[in-house]
């Protein structure tokens, strides 16, 4: 009884990893016989960043249980603290594999600690005030970014904070040598784009190995423990500010991993990407997904990111389809009707595996 | 004379996020939803007036009335078509829901007017010379004001002085014993988010005449706004809406004209965070603890 | 009188419930001794530091007193009682102890050591464990995670080890799990290890709330109505339980119960509350004839009636 129950959550766990698994081997093998058009081709990293997305949202929301709308703001500050260690290395380190890798934990190193210093005042407030507050962060960052001038030469970095509007690139005083990474309003340019389709299945069984195992560990319980019952949390010595902060630190990471990632799947890439909208549309994905539920997340943010591109047929359509989905999905599994016969059906077949159980 | 000209500015564009935001908190305190399809019901009010006064040729009063007839029947039908079946759902059911709510508000109106800005007629126009022209109050401007002080002062009577608002602040505080004491909460509901919506119109047809483009996207950022000012001024709270928006006006327009025109968004919200760390329920939010 | 408190710490005797419960059965009573501040403790427990001591202890939630001048000692293996009417104060003292709500006056000393600028979940490392009024298990776990996390502590294992699985998370992990099975085990609950907490029987989720506060190791449990919806026949488990908790654990019990039998029967030392302050000490005999207990109870005209 006691080894099943170990061995049930990690037999899940394994479950998902060898989906994902195959899921790549699949689309690798489908890619390089030509069976992917281009447009089919040119989704395959973006999904990859969602998902992972996806994943280190559901930390937050689903695991933490704290309603994060700014989860964004961490993607773009790991997208474009990736895009100018990536570029500034262009030519110490030419191996683009390797700069990838490095522009993703630098990227991952930023997001934690913007994600540290923003949770400092968002883990004091709960419910819908630390929501407004995530989702208030989230703009500030974009808005921070969007003044943002950096660009390179052979003297090393140079950055400007635009915050007034009466500066440009040329402001760098960059020698003959240098480039303009990023220019303000209008986000990075000219970035090389180096993410690869690899890059990301690797990105994705990180993230996997870092939220499941961390679930299934004492400080998983303890995260768990936060959310469903803060006072009892305490009150058997759990450390709700440091637990708190560990999930949601490690989120951010994982958001800004990706987001690395996803700045140099770009040549172009504006700060206004990563807005509002982005937040909430990876919460759409975590919430159709399951709260919690990792391979959930996965499974729907896959299937919500082709939805739109699959109705690419029925053109001004698709958002629209899109909203109706949305709304009637949440209507259906909501449905008091429907739930009640769901959660008879789970009783029944918990009842006939116990029969088995006993009969065996 | 400048800071007294932004100083009004800030206060009239304060008194359209204070009338959101009054509906906002009046959703809010009865729902305890964040109501995102309610910024794109202050488009679809937008949109009617702007429909019945350039193609039906309406004066601008009856155009507004119109717009507010119109968006009363969405805010009751959204209610009970999206958000009356998850009355005991999770919340983030009807948050998603309330997201898929103004995508297809949004995606409507975008496939019905498309994407191009319209150009709004403002309402009223003129404007008023202060101090030999020195400072120059546009009539829009006294007339916002004045419609959020009259909607303020009107909502603040209605829920404490009628029954229907009475009943409204008993399904607010507790839905079941407000049942139980013979409140039709559904009904109370509708109202409110009846009430909400109509607010919105209005603010739709005064946010238009500020600023007269109209895209299917105009309410987003006032809503999200609207419901900062709601939270500012602690949500539920009539005078706290009120003050929070005006405040909200006040801040963004001195930030843009003194500070920084890209970052008056994050400063706006970057005192709210402050206010927060402060007061956790707001300005005039009264604080609740968990019981042990 | 030695001989007779030793009584009580011999598990044997104390499981038999017919001799606990049984009424007019002569019932061997712990001697209480005075200590410092008008406090008792069992004769036992009288030369060792009180686990315990509340000194001038008080809160005021806008101007009323909610507790008022409350002191008390417990005894490093005393079973104690905190009684009174409903709105007297005891769950606010429960509430002071474990730092949920920050004293307005006094000094709690656990173990001789001020708690003073502890936080809840410090002074649950410090030695005081407790279960709620109304339960607060983590209901969508399993019964066994309830008592995993209340092993939380107990491990010692950082993050990077969890994630990477080396193997001190391994030998970690499993111990906690085998020492929980044991938890669960002194309560009957083994069976259910894997079911959600919420859909234990209402009994069996106050016993999961023990199990959970004694995984944390504590040196003061504070359980607070242990019995409240539970049957007679639940109760006089319960109160074995109880006992054997504090004799195979060697800890201090302070519960807050409505239940006079169980309160009578197995409490050494009891403290009764009316408005926040403390009107009657001592053993239940010294209780049970005390008149202005009797009046807190039932008023003054049905004391009079008496």
């Amino acid at each position: 009884m006691k080894k099943l129950s170990i061995s049930k959550g990690t037999r899940s766990d394994l479950l998902t990893c060898a989906g994902v698994i195959l899921a790549f081997v699949v689309v690798s093998a489908l890619k390089a016989n030509g069976g992917l058009n281009r447009s089919q081709a040119g989704m395959l990293v973006p999904v990859c960043c969602y998902i992972v997305m996806a994943v280190s949202l559901n930390l937050t929301v689903g695991i933490l249980g704290d309603l994060s709308l700014g989860h964004a703001g961490f993607m773009s500050v790991g997208a474009f603290t990736g895009i100018i260690t990536a570029m500034s290395l262009a030519e110490k380190i030419p191996s683009a594999p390797l700069r990838l890798a490095l522009a993703m934990v630098v990227g991952a190193v930023f997001a934690a600690v913007i994600g540290f210093l923003i949770g400092i005042p968002v883990l004091r407030l709960s419910g819908d005030y630390l929501a407004i507050v995530t989702l208030a962060f989230g703009e500030i960052i974009k808005e921070l970014i969007t003044c943002l001038l950096v660009g390179v030469d052979e003297r090393g970095l140079h950055v400007i904070f635009n915050f007034n509007g009466s500066r440009n690139a040329n402001d760098l005083n960059l020698g003959a040598a240098g480039r303009v990474i990023v220019k303000g309003a209008q986000g990075a340019t000219g970035t090389q784009t180096i993410a690869t389709f690899t890059a990301g299945f690797i990105l994705i069984m990180i993230t996997l190995v870092v939220v499941q195992n961390l679930i299934r560990s004492r400080q998983g319980r303890a995260i768990m423990a936060v959310r469903d019952n803060r006072i009892a949390a305490e009150a058997v010595g759990i450390s709700v500010t440091r637990y708190k902060m560990m999930a949601f630190v490690t989120s951010a990471a994982l958001a800004g991993a990706a987001g690395a990632l996803f700045g140099l799947n770009y040549s172009n890439l504006a700060a206004t990407k990563f807005d509002f909208n982005t937040s909430i549309l990876v919460l759409v994905f975590v919430v159709l997904g399951g709260l919690g539920n990792i391979r959930g997340s996965i499974i729907a943010t896959v299937v919500l990111y082709i939805l739109p591109e699959a109705l690419r047929g029925f053109a001004n359509y698709r958002m629209l389809i899109y909203a109706v989905v949305l709304i009637v999905v949440m209507l259906t599994t909501n449905n008091p009707v429907i739930k009640s016969y769901r959660d008879q059906w789970q009783q029944k077949l918990r009842r006939e595996k116990g029969r088995e159980a006993n009969a065996a | 004379m400048k800071f007294l000209a932004y100083l009004v500015s800030g206060i009239s564009l304060g008194s359209i996020y204070a009338i959101i935001a009054l509906g906002y908190t009046m959703v809010y305190g009865i729902a305890k939803m964040l109501n995102f399809a309610h910024g794109d019901v202050i488009m679809v009010g937008g949109y009617v007036s702007f429909l019945a006064a350039s193609n039906l040729g309406l004066p601008p009063l009856v155009s507004v009335l119109i717009a507010m007839c119109v968006c009363t029947l969405l805010g009751i039908v959204i209610e009970a078509l999206a958000y009356r079946p998850l009355r005991s759902a999770p919340k983030l059911a009807v948050l998603i829901t309330a997201i898929g709510v103004s995508y297809l508000l949004q995606n409507t109106a975008l496939l019905t007017f498309g994407a191009n800005p319209k150009a709004y007629t403002p309402v009223v126009s003129g404007t008023l010379q202060l101090f030999d022209g020195q400072l120059s109050i546009s009539y829009i401007s006294l007339l916002t004001v004045a419609c959020c002080i009259v909607i303020m002062i009107a909502l603040t009577l209605f829920t404490a002085k009628t029954r229907m608002g009475k009943a409204m602040r008993a399904c607010s505080e507790d839905k079941g014993a407000a049942q139980l004491m013979g409140i039709n909460v559904n009904r109370t509901i509708s109202l409110t988010f009846a009430i909400g919506s109509a607010l919105a119109a209005v603010a739709g047809a005064l946010l238009c005449s500020f600023s007269p483009t109209l895209m299917p996207t105009t309410g987003s950022m006032p809503g999200i706004k609207a419901f900062t000012a709601a939270v500012f001024g602690g949500i539920g709270s009539i005078p706290g809406a009120f003050l929070g928006g005006i405040l909200l006006g006040v801040i963004e327009a001195l930030a843009k004209a003194y500070i920084s025109t890209q970052l008056s968004n994050s400063i706006v919200f970057a005192v709210l965070i402050i206010i927060l760390l402060v007061r956790p329920a707001g300005l005039l939010g009264k604080h609740t603890q968990e019981k042990v | 009188m030695t001989a007779n408190s030793l009584r009580v710490l011999n598990p044997q005797s104390a499981w038999a419930a017919e001799d606990s419960a049984a009424p007019g059965a002569e019932k061997k009573k712990t001697k209480l001794v005075p200590v410092v501040r008008t406090s008792y403790l069992p004769e036992r427990d009288a030369d060792k530091t009180p686990i315990l001591e509340c000194i001038d202890l008080g809160i005021s939630f806008g101007g009323l007193k909610a507790v008022d001048n409350f002191n008390l000692a417990l005894g490093r293996t005393e079973i104690a009682g905190l009684i009174g009417p409903n709105g007297a104060g005891k769950t606010t003292i429960f509430n002071l102890l474990t730092k949920v709500y920050q004293p307005t006056h006094g000094t709690i000393l656990l173990d001789g050591k001020d708690i003073a600028y502890s936080s809840t979940e410090q002074v649950n490392r410090a030695g005081i464990a407790r279960t709620f009024q109304n339960i607060r298990l983590f209901h969508n776990q399993s019964v066994l995670d309830n008592v995993l996390i209340g092993l939380h502590n107990e491990m010692h294992y950082t993050m990077a080890e969890a994630v990477l699985r080396m193997p001190r998370y391994w030998k970690a992990e499993k111990v906690a799990r085998e020492r929980a099975m044991e938890y669960l085990s002194l309560f009957h609950l083994e069976e259910h290890a894997d079911e959600p907490a919420g859909s234990l029987p209402y009994g069996a989720q106050r016993r999961l709330e023990i199990a959970r506060a004694l995984a944390t190791n504590p040196s003061l449990l504070l359980l607070d109505e242990p019995a409240a919806g539970m049957n007679p026949s639940e109760t006089a488990e319960l109160m074995e339980n109880i006992v054997r908790i504090r004799d195979t654990f060697q800890i201090a019990i302070l519960l807050i119960e409505h239940d006079m039998n169980l309160v009578m029967n197995i409490c050494e030392g009891i403290a009764v509350l009316n408005f926040g302050r403390i009107i009657a000490k001592g053993t239940p005999d010294d209780i049970r004839a005390n008149p202005a207990v009797i009046e807190a109870y039932l008023g003054r005209k049905g004391a009079q009636k008496l």
